[in-house]
């Protein structure tokens, strides 16, 4: 399994991030290494299609897919919880279910 | 981002809002509170605090507080900060505060702001009293130990200087124009 954790410093939300990624890889038991990408420049946010800080791919796929017409920059993404709330962190369901979905093929 | 200390005394601003008329400082002259807060739509912290901003403005309102929202950033880069967007999510949202677009970000760089969203709190003589974030939680409301501006209002509004004065604003950078 791969995993990509893409990240833009100047938003505070990724240490968290990585830790919930982390917590639920444990609990999973999925041993798998993360790839940690610092975008830095609006360059590199085109290059890497980064829709805000922090995005998580698993083999490729965004775990929350942006929608369509999403733009490329350096800002913090927003992520919907299951209560409907705006959060800056991705929600546990939606990384659980992106790296189980992995997992049973 | 900006490097700028944040001011010590309230700066003039004349900025369009989203209800078609221009809002000065010297709207709020008469007001006991002024609470300036750096916001915009797209960013997820702004998006979580929101609720509580419009919240503060409904409590303390009657004890002749006002809250202002001002979004500045370089809405070419983000489309969901133009002005029309900022109409469509005041509306949205029923927004009971003056939601402000300060296209030039000559607002924002006289406030010293950095963050979205950011409190600059001034007393009646527009003498900043606490500065930076709402609360100690962006993320859960419920869970909130630290009501700053709250608690610096409530001093405030009984005569007494506020025991935080300034905290670490959390969210995202305001995006400046190149």
């Amino acid at each position: 399994m791969q995993i990509q954790f893409l990240y833009f410093e100047d938003c505070p939300s990724h240490e968290a991030a990585l830790e919930r990624l982390q917590q639920v890889l444990a609990e999973e038991k999925i041993a798998a290494s993360i790839e940690i990408i610092r975008v830095e420049t609006e360059e590199q946010a085109q290059e890497w299609r980064f829709v805000g800080s922090p995005t998580i791919r698993v083999n490729g796929h965004d775990i929350d897919p942006p929608p369509a017409n999403a733009y490329y920059s350096l800002t913090c993404r927003a992520y919907r919880r299951e209560d409907g709330r705006i959060s800056p962190l991705p929600p546990v369901a939606v990384i659980r279910r992106a790296l189980q979905q992995v997992e049973t093929g | 981002m900006t490097t700028t200390a944040p001011i010590t005394k309230a700066a003039p601003f004349d900025l369009p809002g989203v209800d078609g008329k221009t809002h000065s400082l010297s709207d709020y002259a008469d007001k006991k509170a002024l609470a300036v807060i750096f916001t915009c739509n797209h960013c997820p912290y702004a998006r979580g605090w929101e609720d509580r901003i419009l919240q503060v403005q409904r409590d303390y309102a009657a004890q002749g507080v006002q809250v202002v929202a001002i979004s500045a950033n370089d809405a070419e880069k983000y489309p969901d900060d133009n002005f029309e967007s900022m109409k469509a999510r005041a509306q949205e949202k029923n927004f009971n505060v003056p939601y402000l677009y300060d296209e030039s970000q000559a607002v924002a760089r006289a406030y010293g702001a950095q963050r979205t969203p950011e409190v600059f709190l001034f007393d009646q003589t527009s003498t900043l009293r606490y500065h930076g974030a709402i609360d100690d939680n962006h993320e859960e409301p419920e869970a909130v130990k630290h009501t700053y501006l709250r608690d610096a209002l409530d001093s405030l509004l009984s005569g007494h200087a506020p025991v935080v004065t300034s905290t670490p604003p959390v969210g995202c950078t305001i995006k400046w124009k190149a």
